[in-house]
């Protein structure tokens, strides 16, 4: 995979990393724009950074393995945050609070993110050559089930006890629901004091610990397996790989993957906004990974915290940068979307493109060995 | 005979023959829940002329091979711009509303010469690189409308506010002014739009003439096969960038026309999921990622714009709840789904 493309080997290796790394270097550089005109102190925005650190990584760290399977950003996360947030919501009705609480969310909600996983995977594989818009578009359609089920189906058709978080008409979940029972749980599970920030060990060692896997589960069988169906799915087919199961499961890993990352998320912010909190969870995450610098076909775990501090730094710092700039928070707010979603939309471009060029230089060089035969013939 | 019938059914589609029943089944129940069908037929009319035209400017993208148009939102911004450049400039009337189509079109043009040459250097990709273009372009748009120096008190913030209101009104300037044009009232129930649906019979007629002209069937030939387009001597990448260009234009026109019947102009983050209902409406037509025709769009709208119209008032007097929202959710994204999944059966001619 170290092989430079057709495109860049007439590049100077400066260009070449001009190009590659054109993200997080504009990124960068907004924020060390940013950082003084914002006015805020080190101090809170390195308290700002860790908070974000352990809440947003794990979401991202969801995103890598199906960037190995070859099948590019899995615009589909937002279907294991929905399956977390069904598991968080039956323990908040059953009123189970802390830890014990939060590990009944992930047995409950662990089978529904399989579930959803595979049926992703189903679906992609039926999409082949697309799987980023269908992802997309799947995410956007589960997001209708998810509401027929939680605003409709529970309290009417799935039994609910807690008659607190029903809205008054009798049935569907409120609008938001206070986590009161597992607000920072693992966060304050083991929580140390440095220099007056609170660091959530437990989090980082959680977070720790899927990087582990990540690194292991590249080793496995299975793990090369997936590779190999990154890299060329015929060639893979040819070893004897079955190239459709192993997508399914690089999408269902990273769909579980999802559901535990959301319900860290949620444990963190402590409230849960019931139908909009799964809504960005995808765009975020896939921009965050983007600015650290990976691309639609490489990524790795450097590229994720990487990405959480510059893409999250410029989300703390660009509402009042913009204030102080130019008197209107809103602008900072605006600026920040426009920012997730230009992101992808470069990064994406950058990626067909080149994907483009490179075959177009095959295509050229096997008519101009054709040719070469035919002449020699003559 | 089963063999026949499951080909007619795979010919035509399965969800298709669902929805298609289901618009069928609201209708036959509008009587006994007390809903009138006059005012039921009636009012997906006046949606049918409200969408069509957005719908319609799909139809040159996908027929050049670009697929699905998900950055829609370009169009949608060049006719914004226009809407709000016409009241901005106090014109009244029909004045108003050619200005504004005159002026949405200038920027259409351009945004959509920008769009297609982005879109001729990702092929193969022009969706997912689309639906991003799409959104960031509505969020700077967000900016924009904070920012550019618009005056007049009917569209800004009040009270020394700077940037345009999210929501404007048109009322005054250029509402319903195709819509009243020759309408025509029959009894208290029927009140016809001549004048939209004139406009989209208008539209969809060129349209369907442009695709008769060279261009047109170079556009066509450069969808159907690229390669063997190229070695007609067709400009490929002309070609597309010309059915973007259409694409953006006629979206342009669809949002003023959609405005115009409802009275609103809606800025900031409104467009931003604009191309997916009108995605599902083509599809439901019957259309593909590859393949379209203008009976899709006429069919596709008037199924989908049925649904949209029919199920709330139908559903909501049997249950009564809001679920048409997420039967809405469902059926249009589900669609969308559906058809990115399909296996495109490479055509045999």
């Amino acid at each position: 995979m170290n092989k430079r493309s057709n495109l860049t080997k007439t590049m100077n290796p400066f260009e070449y990393f001009l190009i590659n790394f054109a993200v997080p270097i504009l990124i960068t550089i907004i924020v060390i724009i940013a950082i003084p005109l914002s006015g805020l102190s080190w101090e809170f925005l390195i308290r700002e950074l860790v908070i974000r650190l352990s809440r947003d990584s794990f979401l991202i760290l969801a995103l890598l393995i199906p960037i190995i399977a070859g099948m590019g950003m899995n615009f589909a996360i937002p279907l294991g945050a929905m399956a977390g947030q069904i598991g968080i919501i039956f323990i908040t009705d059953w009123g189970i609070v802390g830890m014990p609480g939060l590990f009944l969310a992930v047995l409950i909600s662990t089978p529904i993110a399989i579930l959803l996983g595979y049926f992703a995977g189903i679906v992609l594989n039926r999409a082949k050559g697309r799987e980023m818009v269908t992802g997309f578009m799947l995410a956007f359609f589960m997001n209708g089930i998810y509401q027929l089920v939680v605003l409709y189906g529970m309290g009417s058709v799935i039994p609910m006890k807690n008659s607190s978080i029903l809205l008054s008409r009798g049935y569907g979940i409120r609008n938001a629901i206070n986590l009161l029972g597992i607000r920072q749980v693992l966060d304050n599970l083991i929580a140390i004091d440095i220099g007056g920030i609170l660091v959530p060990i437990a989090t980082l060692l959680t977070i720790a610990l899927v990087c582990l896997f990540i690194i292991f589960f590249r080793k496995t069988k299975l793990g090369q397996d997936i590779r190999s169906v990154g890299q060329d799915n015929e060639i893979a087919r040819s070893l004897g790989i079955n190239v459709e199961i192993t997508r399914i499961l690089s999408v269902s890993i990273s769909t579980i993957l999802a559901c535990y990352g959301q319900i860290i998320f949620l444990q963190n912010i402590g409230s849960l906004a019931t139908y909009n909190c799964h809504d960005f969870v995808g765009v975020f995450a896939v921009a965050a990974l983007l600015v650290g610098g990976a691309s639609v076909r490489k990524a790795t775990i450097s590229n994720v915290f990487i990405g959480v501090i510059l893409f999250h730094t410029m989300f703390v710092v660009s509402p009042r940068a913009g204030k102080e700039l130019l008197g209107q928070a809103q602008l900072g707010e605006y600026f920040r979307v426009f920012i997730s979603y230009g992101v992808i939309a470069f990064s994406l471009a950058l990626y067909a493109w080149r994907k483009r060029v490179e075959k177009e230089n095959e295509r050229k060089k096997t008519m101009a060995a054709k040719r070469s035969i035919v002449v020699n013939n003559d | 005979m089963k063999g026949k019938l499951k080909n007619a059914i795979e010919s035509v589609g399965l969800p298709r023959i669902i929805i298609f029943l289901f618009l069928v089944l609201l209708f036959i129940l509008t009587p006994f829940v007390g809903v009138r069908f006059d005012t039921s037929l009636n009012d997906v009319i006046i949606r049918f002329g409200m969408n069509g035209i957005l719908v319609l400017s799909l139809f040159p993208m996908v027929k050049s091979g670009c697929g699905l148009n998900f950055g829609l939102q370009l169009g949608i911004i060049a006719g914004l711009l226009g809407s709000v450049i016409s009241i901005e400039m106090e014109l009244i009337g029909l004045t108003g509303f050619f200005v504004a189509l005159g002026i949405a079109i200038l920027f259409a043009v351009i945004f959509g010469f920008l769009y297609g040459l982005l879109l001729n250097k990702v092929k193969g990709e022009e969706m997912v690189v689309a639906t991003y273009v799409g959104f960031s372009s509505v969020s700077v748009m967000c900016i924009m409308w904070l920012i550019l120096p618009f005056k007049n008190p009917n569209i800004i913030w009040p009270y020394g506010g700077t940037g345009l209101r999210t929501t404007i009104s048109n009322q005054g300037y250029w509402f319903h002014v195709l819509t009243d044009f020759f309408r025509i009232n029959i009894g208290n129930y029927i009140s016809f739009p001549t004048g939209t649906i004139l406009f989209f019979a208008f539209l969809t007629f060129l349209v369907w003439a442009f695709f008769r002209t060279k261009i047109g069937a170079s556009i066509t030939a450069v969808g159907s096969n690229i390669d063997y387009a190229k070695s007609c001597g067709i400009n490929t990448d002309r070609m597309r960038t010309i059915s973007v260009m259409l694409s953006t234009i006629i979206a342009a026109i669809g949002i003023i026309v959609f405005e115009e019947g409802f009275g609103f102009i809606q800025l900031y983050l409104s467009p931003l999921y604009m191309p997916f209902p009108a995605i599902a409406a083509l599809l439901i037509g019957g259309a593909s990622v590859g393949k379209a025709s203008i009976k899709n769009v006429i069919i596709g709208t008037f199924l989908f714009q049925g649904i949209l119209t029919m199920t709330p008032s139908v559903l909501n007097s049997i249950i009564q709840s809001e679920m048409s929202e997420v039967i809405r959710i469902i059926v249009s994204n589900g669609m969308i789904v559906y058809a990115l999944t399909r296996i495109e059966r490479i055509r045999l001619r």
